[in-house]
């Protein structure tokens, strides 16, 4: 009832090729931002700005640019660290050294590359499939900290190797409050959401599912293998690029290379897989389960289990949250293999009918 | 089917998760005018450096739990404490900066990161949010200079003045620092930020006093290091600086051993300094050097209190008794003398029994004079430095001692050992002043404090 | 000349170490399709416990609650044990059952010697291997393989709390009575420095190849796994009881960690640093092919040996501190010549 789209008729070409069909989901997309810029910035603490919204925006926008590789291009990474430091050192430089260049070019720039990092290290995709190449872009991981640790010049000769990004100045207006970088990177984040979204519908983004689907298929039906595959290694490396920037400028402001390490590039898969292979939506919903989960589970993991009588011995609870999480991860997947967008999906299904289910 | 049994199931777990969404906001209010100093616990205790994290602060809450049993607090004001698992992640480290920064009646008194990452991270927040951060014997070294990081302390000693001690160390084994001359000496670092940066020091040690230096590189974790040590064979070096962390340290003994370097001519840096860098080498550790700016041990009146007044009493932290007294617990124990000693100082001049606030105890943490008298009266003598912060000097002492591992303990090899103060001090200043001048930021004038 | 030769012998000798690690991934692979993230929390849950129990015996709550879900299963087994369709009922299952749950009591707060550690290690951890495949991979059975790789990373989570919820943080030695120093006597002869103790990592290691090449190639249970390491469907087709198989496989993934965690501790000691040994063994895994016990061992010694060479030779050229990805470029470059791996199975694709 409440999501029945019976009724909406499309009479142009334009109305069936807009972005969200459904008039529902129009709606419920507007309610959502109008909310997201116009209520939370005045609603949320700083707390809630600084320690979870910005970084749970700038993550969505990792997985956002991994889920385009592994989702819809079928590529499996594991060096979406290494092009976050990618951008966001890149961005760093372009700053430090080109007096003139405005912040947003310098983050884009960083992106772009990362972009370039990104097509070197997805050449062997031509070659190496699955899990081989998943391995196979470990070496980007490890070969782009490695190298912004040994080369000073990336960290302007700092003696400790880390970057302190400078004041985020747009047509000299300085956001400085997490109010206002909350607004900026959130809008940044909608705007390459939306990009993405389209660009998934194009036909870009089906020669990628195409490939994903069956490779050997997608080359007979004459998609060009090799533009394909780095088409995606550089949109998605791009995407990670700007959310590293993001990370270093909006979020952290002191960055060192290990912070980049393999331990990010698992947590941002985590959030993909958990959140939906292959699925916009889902990059943000697992940002947000990978961010916030282990967060509720630390704050209350005490408080409950006093209420339950239990003392627990010190560091006991971070043993036990981590036990927690990862059961937690295999109960999902158990019940629901695809992640949490499909969870949504199935949602939509039961609200298309809601009250009368039969 | 399957959707709506998990829909159903799922409902009481989203409202718990709104529910405690909201909490998670809130709850910082709830304590009102108590009087309590609030200590946040941002550490780890799980994860490849979970010993190290909960060793230290085991050690230092259990100091300031003896304070509170003992003599009720400082002044009758009592420490709380709130733990917060950052996994050594420097994200997770700010989240758990900024969720209990406001906690307690006067918010956080301070913060120790025990992560130079994190407090890198907090490093440009905590000034903003007046919240000092004490990072001692890691963090950003520049920020020993007080007048352009007046919120930061890199308390006792920095790296830099480690290195600096170390070779002084070396030289005095060696009977003179002209005796250096022509000595070979291998940094073996670990591949990071934190291995490279004794090396600035290292090479203007090694131009002024004649030694070979050489840097060899250990990727992280280091779990395998057969090419490095078979470098340092052919080289043959005096000495091996070992600059490790995690299992590189137990894992360059074991390889020292392998390759026959005697461990007597190994130093390695107080990261690498722990029961947990030399127990899993087994006999490989025996005779191995480190630095560290405590000491080990439970034969200190401080550790005796802490034995009778939290363990006697069925409290204390730590799970494993017998690691009461070992270097990373005993650490955890300076942090806590210092902590208490700032806010007892911050005490006297904004209100006896008062809580403090961040901003009043960085007044008293840049005014600490904790002499050996003082030192004496807390049952520390020997335990640590004196330490004398200034406006100017953050780091307040510089000094280290060499401990050797005897395969069962650590003993004390050699009395407090300077650094090169004015070598190392150049450095601080004029790195402090290019990161100033990066940011814009003005010299603080240490005339006008007060 | 002689320098060239001790870093090689010394590199093949630690690529042997990676191949041990590498075996309980290809295990895995091989049987099931999985790649088993957890292998690496495997190894480090074999070596805490084996040091564990040699310290102070079995903690009591786990040990508590190890036996109360065996007495369980033990009651299971006698309702509705698989005879019960007939009237009868599975007192064997039950008194095995109850024997590992009375026993596990037993072991409360009781240190034991070495080789009572590793045995007592050894039951729990074919146990685990059990358990997960009933638990994690049953559930999922003809997921796609992201989803089944995601489930192992979830079960590192779990182990890898477990492991230190069990035993504490605390790192500790291993000594398991092989020294590790020079052999004097190749040293006095070739002047080349090789550790006794890599030396004998490596012939346990070769030992452990042979018998498990042994067991695939000439017992039922071998050939039964490499059926259904062909098709799992074909071999369900013609009775193999796979869900056996696989808990077969898994309880010996299980004990290829115990192996690779007790070499690995003592030389490096039991930490939580074990679970990264599995990040040596990957480079290892693309270039010997996950399918391939064989290729883990060539793909582990090509690996050791290129690695440590080019540590020394290249190293100091740009800064040293290559052996991070040196291994995975090596496997890179392998790759693009030959893309299924040294021993991996060529799949042909067809539309």
């Amino acid at each position: 009832m409440l999501y029945r789209e019976a009724g909406q008729f499309k009479a142009t070409y334009a109305e069936d090729q807009q972005i969200f069909p459904i008039r529902q989901d129009r709606i419920a997309i507007t309610a959502l931002l109008l909310v997201a810029f116009l209520v939370i910035p005045f609603v949320a603490s700083d707390y809630w700005l600084k320690a979870i919204l910005i970084p749970f925006l700038i993550f969505s926008l990792a997985a956002l640019g991994l889920n385009i590789l592994t989702g819809y291009a079928g590529q499996l990474s594991l060096g979406t660290a290494g092009f976050m430091a990618v951008g966001a050192f890149a961005a760093y430089n372009f700053e430090l050294r080109v007096e003139w260049m405005p912040i947003l070019v310098s983050w884009a720039l960083g992106g772009l590359a990362a972009a370039l990092v990104g097509i070197v290290f997805g050449l062997p995709s031509l070659r190496i499939k699955g899990f081989y190449l998943a391995v196979a872009t470990l070496a980007a991981q490890f070969f782009i900290v490695w190298a912004l640790t040994k080369f000073p010049w990336f960290s302007n000769y700092s003696s400790s190797g880390v970057i302190t990004t400078g004041k985020t100045e747009i047509f000299g207006y300085v956001f400085d409050s997490p109010r206002e970088k909350y607004l900026l990177v959130l809008a940044i984040v909608v705007l390459m959401a939306l990009a993405a979204k389209n660009m998934v519908r194009s036909e870009t983004g089906r020669a990628w599912m195409a490939v994903r689907d069956m490779d050997v298929a997608a080359e007979v039906v004459g998609i060009r293998m090799m533009h394909t595959k780095l088409l995606a290694f550089a949109v998605s490396s791009f995407y990670c690029g700007v959310a590293g920037a993001l990370y270093a400028y909006a979020y952290i402001g002191t960055v060192e290379p290990e912070g980049f390490n393999l331990d990010l590039s698992f947590r941002i898969l985590f959030m993909i897989i958990i959140g939906g292979v292959g699925s916009i939506l889902g990059s943000f919903l697992g940002a947000g389960f990978i961010i916030l989960f282990p967060i509720f589970l630390n704050s209350y993991a005490d408080p409950i289990a006093h209420a339950l009588g239990i003392d627990l011995p010190p560091g006991m609870t971070s043993n036990l949250e981590l036990m927690i999480f990862g059961a937690l991860i295999i109960f999902f997947l158990a019940v629901e293999p695809h992640g949490l967008a499909r969870l949504w999906q199935i949602g939509k299904e039961k609200l298309r009918l809601w009250p009368f289910p039969h | 089917m399957k959707a709506s049994i998990l829909g159903r199931s799922l409902r009481p777990v989203a409202a718990t998760l709104a529910a405690a969404a909201i909490g998670l906001g809130a709850s910082g209010a709830a304590h009102a005018q108590a009087k309590e100093q609030f200590i946040p616990l941002t550490g780890y205790w799980v994860g490849p450096y979970a010993a190290g994290g909960s060793g230290f602060f085991g050690g230092m809450v259990d100091y300031l739990t003896m304070l509170n049993e003992r003599d009720g607090g400082v002044n009758g004001v009592k420490f709380t404490f709130e733990k917060c698992e950052t996994e050594y992640n420097n994200a997770r480290g700010v989240e758990c900066y900024e969720r209990l920064k406001k906690k307690g009646p006067t918010g956080a008194t301070l913060v120790h990161p025990l992560s130079t990452g994190i407090t890198y991270s907090i490093l440009e927040k905590a000034p903003q949010d007046k919240v000092p951060i004490i990072s001692m014997g890691y963090g950003r070294t520049d920020a020993a200079d007080g007048r352009v990081f007046p919120w930061v302390f890199p308390l006792i000693t920095t790296y830099w003045s480690q290195a600096s001690a170390m070779i002084n160390y070396i030289a005095k084994k060696e009977g003179g620092h002209d005796k250096l001359k022509g000595k070979k000496i291998v940094l073996l670092y670990h591949d990071s930020a934190y291995g490279k940066e004794p090396h600035a020091v290292l090479q203007d040690e090694a131009k002024r006093h004649g030694f070979d230096l050489t840097l060899i590189a250990v990727a992280h974790p280091g779990n395998e290091q057969g090419a490095q040590w078979q470098q340092i064979r052919q080289i043959r070096p005096d000495y091996v600086i070992l600059w490790g962390w995690g299992v590189m340290n137990p894992t360059a003994l074991k390889a020292a051993q392998k390759t026959g370097f005697p461990r007597e001519k190994m130093i390695g840096v107080w990261w690498a300094g722990a029961e947990e860098d030399t127990i899993p080498a087994g006999d490989a550790a025996k005779g191995y050097v480190a630095a560290g700016f405590n000491v080990a041990g439970t034969n200190y009146p401080v550790i005796r209190e802490i034995q009778k007044y939290v363990y006697g009493k069925g409290k204390g932290e730590m799970d494993d008794k017998s690691r009461v007294g070992s270097i990373y617990y005993n650490r955890g124990v300076v942090a806590g003398i210092i902590t208490a000693e700032a806010v007892r100082l911050a005490q006297e001049r904004f209100g006896k029994g008062q809580p403090m606030t961040g901003e009043q105890v960085r007044w008293g943490i840049e005014r600490l004079n904790i002499d050996n008298a003082r030192l004496k009266q807390l049952g520390a003598e020997g335990f640590m430095p004196p330490l004398k912060v200034t406006c100017q000097d953050h780091e307040g002492s510089g000094l280290v001692k060499f401990q050797e591992w005897d395969g069962k303990q650590w003993k004390v090899l050699t009395d407090w050992i300077e650094p090169d103060r004015k070598l190392v001090r150049d450095k601080i200043e004029a790195s402090a002043a290019a990161y100033a001048k990066e940011k814009g930021i003005a010299l603080r004038d240490c005339s006008k404090e007060n | 000349m002689q320098f060239f030769l001790e870093v090689l012998i010394g590199g093949l000798l630690s690529g042997v170490m990676y191949s041990l690690v590498a075996l309980g991934f290809v295990l895995i692979f091989k049987a099931s399709g999985v790649f088993n993230f957890a292998q690496g929390a495997l190894v480090f849950l074999a070596a805490l416990t084996t040091v564990g129990l040699m310290e102070r015996g079995a903690p009591g709550w786990i040990a508590g609650l190890i036996a109360a879900i065996l007495l369980g299963m033990a009651v299971l087994a006698v309702r509705k044990g698989r005879g019960a369709a007939l009237g009868g009922r599975d007192w064997r299952k039950a008194g095995m059952f109850a024997a590992i749950a009375v026993g596990t009591i037993l072991l409360i707060h009781k240190p034991l010697p070495f080789w009572g550690a590793v045995a007592v290690t050894l039951v729990f951890m074919v146990g685990v291997g059990v358990a997960t495949e009933r638990v994690v991979l049953r559930p999922l059975v003809n997921q796609p393989p992201i989803s089944l790789f995601m489930a192992t990373i979830g079960l590192t989570f779990f182990l890898e709390g477990l492991a230190q919820a069990m035993w504490g943080a605390n790192v500790r030695g291993l000594d398991i009575g092989i020294p590790d120093e020079p052999i004097q006597w190749v040293m006095d002869r070739w002047g080349v420095l090789v550790s006794s103790f890599d030396l004998a990592g490596a012939g346990i290691a070769a030992v452990l190849v042979a018998s498990l090449a042994v067991f695939f190639n000439k017992t039922r249970i071998g050939r039964a796994l490499r059926a259904v390491a062909d098709d799992h469907q074909a071999a369900l087709a013609v009775g193999i009881p796979l869900k056996q198989i696989w808990a077969i496989v898994w309880a010996a993934a299980g004990f290829v960690a115990l192996v690779a965690g007790l070499l690995w501790g003592a030389r490096n000691g039991v930490q939580f640093a074990l679970t990264f040994v599995a990040l040596k063994a990957l480079p290892v895994l693309i270039l010997g092919g996950f399918e391939s016990i064989a290729g883990a061992i060539v793909g582990g010694l090509i690996i050791g040996a290129s690695e440590k060479l080019a540590e020394v030779y290249i190293g100091p050229m740009v800064g040293g501190g290559i052996e991070s990805w040196f291994a995975y470029v090596v496997a890179l470059l392998f790759l693009l010549v030959r893309p299924e791996g040294l021993f991996g199975e060529k799949h042909i694709d067809r539309v």
